[in-house]
């Protein structure tokens, strides 16, 4: 589904990410994580074309990504993706943050748009927003919204930039229970993310990046049991040690 | 507690002078509420007492309201002279326009206050819309040249007054604006060559006075034209000043959409929106809508902007005004002229303003809470 082969990204002198391989199975789900400055959303915004890269092949649904704007298009369609920040539209009621692209990019009848997002919000257990602007929800709601936002393009894969970390403690547990949900029904998803139960409840695989590189990827079994590089085990003593 | 005079909440409540009490309550709490307060509200109330008074005697009670020659208001302690009006509003609103054809362009000019009325209310903003402005507006060009319909035909050399006004003001605006947000956008644009083209454009416009636009138009444009091609010179007028308002209102709308977090951007391209509609549908009505404001501030001064016609002789209000003057029985009554003329820009400036902040306020009201989450930023 998504293949990364030899990535490499430059910030200036900066080398964000080196050689960086990882293939995504359909139906897969991987968690990334480590500290931060370690490239983790570099590479998760490479995927759907927010960020470029200088050298190395990346290949989302048999497209190759290039410079040609039809393939970032096409694999755009493919690819949803959820913001740290949400990113809701505020100028737009819910429903018209859910229909938008359903009906100018996916040309669906506006009709058939709204009842396909209704469907949506009923699964992140918000159908009763529709109306309202983003400014009159919570944090866990907006980024309910988001998700339901991204699942209205049918997307084949979901990306998960950091989902919870905006969010105060007690709506992350709403958000991540969507997303577990999601996981259950098989999409194939690739979330950075530091909630390791999450990570442990729904991981395929766990990849840990520090320096731009990844470091270790293991089941989270694994990982979390036996971590191989001192890198992972400092890593995981402060995320889990308090 | 009291709340800071300088911050505007969104629910202050204004105090309306309907209950006495409670006008009285506000007057002390306000205007008397220490020694050094009622001072200075004294103070205020004598000066404007003594400032008004005088005004409102020159203004109102030895106003001359009616003299067609013009001598009552030579009279030895009368006050305004309002007949110069009654005498010469129609020149001053019409110009050279003739005299029995002046229905016309005070038809036309009743249109485009209609279509301005038309265009303020929220629920007229729809596709036929632009089918009223256009059907509008070809009523206004055939009012004004005539020549069909059994009505003589008036050449545009002849127009003047407040008509031709609001005809440099309403099409300079209804160009210019869309062209400065394709200007704003060229600006911001990835490509260089069109980002330089932008720069170059704003950046030497915006350095030139209007005048000088003007002059150029209307006296080096000809000679750089073909033989036997001419431009009208109300179009070469009408031209600079689209071009002059672009500028700036290009600034203005780059202005708004610097405001526009980056994580806007990338929602709508992450959703596989194009480039066209993430501006149309995303950016843009957030950018503009913040820019309203600084957005009204230029078409007023756009719309006083276009008196600056009459240092190539086109009669412009302001022009006609004057021109009103060099008639030797109103000589000397300058003040009054241009109270009037003041006026009447007055009216259609406070209204612009007055519609700006009643769009805000309606636009902000649905959304007004919460930011969502934009200023976090991406990690």
């Amino acid at each position: 589904m998504i293949e990364l082969s030899r990535v490499n990204k430059w910030y200036g002198d900066f080398h964000v990410l080196k050689d960086v391989d990882i293939k995504v199975g359909k139906g897969e789900k991987v968690v990334v994580c480590g500290p931060s400055g370690s490239g983790k959303s570099t590479m998760i915004r490479l995927i759907n074309r927010l960020e470029t890269h200088q050298s190395g092949r990346i290949v989302v649904d048999g497209i190759e990504l290039s410079d040609d704007l039809k393939s970032v298009d096409a694999i755009r369609r493919e690819v949803g993706m959820v913001f740290q920040s949400f990113n809701l539209f505020p100028h737009l009621t819910v429903m018209e943050n859910l229909t938008l692209a359903p009906i100018w990019v996916r040309k669906m009848p506006k009709r058939a748009a709204e009842e396909h997002a209704q469907h949506f919000l009923e699964r992140v257990k918000i159908p009763e927003q529709a109306d309202k602007y983003p400014g009159q929800l919570s944090g866990g709601q907006q980024q309910r919204v988001a998700i339901a936002r991204a699942l209205c393009m049918r997307p084949k894969v979901m990306l998960f930039d950091e989902p919870t970390s905006a969010l105060d403690p007690e709506m992350i547990k709403e958000v991540l229970d969507v997303m577990i949900e999601l996981a259950h029904e098989g999409m194939t998803m690739v979330c950075v993310t530091h909630e390791m139960g999450f990570a442990k409840t729904v991981a395929d695989r766990v990849v840990f990046m520090d320096q731009g590189e990844i470091v270790e990827a293991a089941a989270p079994h694994e990982f979390f049991e036996a971590p191989k590089t001192d890198r992972a085990k400092l890593f995981l003593s402060q995320i889990l040690g308090h | 507690m009291g709340s800071d005079p300088f911050i505007a909440g969104p629910g202050q409540a204004r105090t309306k002078g309907s209950d006495p009490k409670v006008a009285l309550a506000w007057a002390r709490e306000h205007l008397f509420s220490s020694w050094g307060n009622t001072a200075v509200t004294l103070m205020i109330v004598y000066l404007l007492w003594k400032l008004m008074l005088p005004f409102l005697d020159w203004a109102l009670v030895k106003a001359v309201w009616w003299s067609p020659d013009g001598k009552a208001c030579r009279v030895e302690d009368s006050g305004a002279c309002w007949a110069l009006i009654a005498d010469k509003h129609r020149f001053m609103l019409f110009g050279t326009y003739p005299f029995d054809a002046q229905w016309r362009p005070a038809l036309a000019s009743l249109i485009f206050v209609a279509l301005y009325v038309v265009s303020a209310i929220r629920a007229c903003w729809r596709p036929w819309l632009a089918l009223v402005w256009l059907g509008g507006l070809a009523a206004i060009g055939v009012l004004m040249w005539g020549g069909v319909f059994g009505m003589v035909y008036v050449e545009n050399e002849r127009w003047g007054g407040l008509a031709l006004t609001l005809l440099l003001a309403t099409f300079g605006i209804a160009i210019a604006f869309p062209l400065s947000i394709l200007l704003a956008l060229a600006r911001r644009s990835t490509m260089p060559v069109i980002r330089w083209l932008a720069i170059g454009y704003i950046e030497l416009i915006r350095g030139v006075p209007l005048i000088s636009l003007l002059f150029m138009a209307s006296v080096m444009l000809p000679l750089f034209l073909p033989e036997g091609v001419t431009i009208d010179k109300l179009l070469r007028a009408q031209i600079a000043m689209i071009l002059f308002a672009a500028a700036y209102l290009a600034e203005v709308v780059r202005g708004g959409l610097q405001a526009i977090p980056r994580g806007q951007y990338e929602a709508a391209q992450a959703l596989g929106l194009s480039y066209w509609k993430m501006m149309g549908f995303i950016i843009l009505p957030q950018a503009l809508r913040i820019s309203i404001p600084p957005l009204v501030n230029t078409f007023i001064g756009f719309f006083k902007d276009t008196s600056l016609v009459l240092i190539i002789g086109l009669f412009d209000l302001l022009t006609t005004v004057k021109v009103s003057l060099t008639e030797p029985k109103w000589t000397g009554f300058g003040v009054e002229a241009y109270i009037f003329a003041s006026a009447v820009y007055f009216i259609f400036c406070f209204a612009m303003s007055r519609y700006s902040q009643a769009l805000e306020a309606s636009l902000g009201a649905a959304q007004s809470r919460g930011t969502n989450g934009a200023g976090k930023g991406v990690a």
